[in-house]
């Protein structure tokens, strides 16, 4: 058989490509429920860290059905419209105008502390996106913590919004001010804000990190002001 | 006796006499990239060794059928697949690093170890050699790695592995952690440390 002619030439690479796209839908397919279950385990833990708890290896799932006791989904004017907010895409609603916006809110009970309310926020960094969870008190106001993750932004300096030492500044703060809702935001070490709002200081070096993070915070927690605001009057 | 020796030769050349990445200089862009931290830097090592065994493994078992004008595409699609299945089973089973490692693991396609071995040794040997050729190159890599990994991670965050091992007293009298050491430029640096430590061991490396 001559090896260099074109019949052979074809027929051997589309066996190949064939064989080897088999593989990979088999590879794909058995392997594709753990992959979820890791996936779902990695953001359970991500809620969680908003509100300080790191649940033991192996038993994430079960921590999160304990301290979540309720997971409810509202629309910009606070009604509540769905009870999955695990599922909803927060990166796809974060691209939305804010009135069509699907709103996740996990209610988060601790033992001897007030209900939480865990927002999720959805954004871009310098390199890719970021994201993170702001558990809020029931006052609707107060953060009762926070917690940032990214994607790939530079090893110590954008990356420095995943470490506590960033995070654990916003406890604390206030949505509210005078009866305005402005969320947190972050600005230079040693600067403040043009307005009147409370801010944490940024990641000296990630400047570009720490300014995604403060839109971030602005586009995905103004939507959320109805919700809060009824917290608020409560 | 004669083939057993150059089994040996395969094996243990690229460890350090034809080390892959500090003689040859192939496989830096992801030295730079998957080092800030010892622990990805070994996960990679791993992954590379598995992805170039098996597929020296897999070309040569096919290198008398493979059409030499579409060998590149040929070995490009074996170890495409393999790159997958590494980065599959990674996430199924090591979800935490290969979060780390994100795009890193798909980038081993790319690597020029992998295309320099097969198209170099695989198309021409038969498969136990190329077995050994391929974890000795893959090893060769890790070794390299997990070096500029352990200075990178112990001087630039004072951890290993994420324990801390500069104790806090070390801090309290002064010393700080050396941020520069985190960013890629350091890695050359500490590659070409290992390049100067190595050429001075071994003269006939020295180019003239």
């Amino acid at each position: 058989m001559n090896k260099q002619s074109n019949t052979y030439t074809v027929i051997y690479i589309i066996v190949l490509v064939v064989v080897v796209g088999a593989v990979l839908a088999f590879t794909a397919m058995s392997l594709s429920s753990r992959q979820q279950a890791n996936a779902d385990a990695d953001k359970m833990k991500q809620i969680l860290a908003s509100v300080r708890i790191v649940p033991a290896p192996g038993e994430v799932s079960a921590d999160f059905s304990r301290y979540v006791t309720r997971q409810i989904v509202v629309n910009s004017e606070g009604e509540i419209i769905g009870d999955d907010a695990f599922s909803v895409n927060v990166s796809a609603q974060a691209k939305l105008p804010d009135t069509e916006r699907q709103l996740p809110v996990y209610e988060c009970t601790l033992p001897g502390e007030q209900i939480k309310y865990i927002l999720p926020v959805y954004g871009a960094g310098l390199w890719g996106p970021i994201w993170g969870y702001v558990a809020m008190d029931d006052d609707g106001s107060t953060v009762y913590g926070a917690y940032f993750a990214h994607e790939g932004e530079t090893p110590g300096l954008g990356a420095e919004i995943e470490k506590p030492a960033f995070s654990d500044q916003f406890e604390g703060k206030q949505m509210f001010k005078a009866d305005r809702f402005i969320p947190v935001t972050v600005v230079k070490a040693g600067q403040r804000p043009l307005g009147d709002e409370d801010y944490v200081d940024g990641v000296s070096g990630g400047t570009i990190t720490s300014k995604g993070v403060a839109t971030m915070l602005s586009n995905c927690l103004s939507p959320y002001r109805a919700f809060l605001e009824t917290l608020r009057n409560r | 006796m004669a083939e057993k020796l150059d089994n040996k030769k395969v094996f243990l050349n690229p460890l350090a006499k034809d080390n892959p990445v500090v003689v040859q200089v192939l496989g830096i862009c992801s030295v730079l990239a998957v080092t800030a931290k010892l622990e990805p830097a070994i996960v990679m090592g791993l992954s590379v060794i598995a992805v170039l065994a098996f597929s020296n493994v897999i070309i040569s078992l096919m290198r008398n059928t493979i059409p030499t004008n579409i060998r590149i595409i040929v070995q490009l699609v074996v170890v495409a697949g393999l790159v997958v299945i590494v980065n599959q089973l990674l996430k199924a089973y090591a979800y935490d690093v290969a979060k780390q490692l994100s795009v890193f693991i798909g980038l081993i396609i790319t690597n020029c170890i992998l295309m320099g071995r097969l198209e170099a040794f695989a198309m021409g040997n038969k498969p136990w050699p190329s077995f050994l050729d391929g974890i000795g190159n893959g090893a060769g890599y890790a070794i390299i790695l997990i070096i500029v990994g352990f200075f990178r991670e112990l001087l630039g965050s004072g951890t290993l592995l994420g324990y801390q091992v500069v104790p806090q007293s070390f801090y309290d009298a002064g010393y700080v952690n050396n941020g520069l050491m985190i960013l890629p430029p350091m890695a050359l640096i500490v590659v070409a440390c290992i390049i100067w430590v190595q050429r001075a061991l071994n003269p006939d490396l020295q180019e003239k």
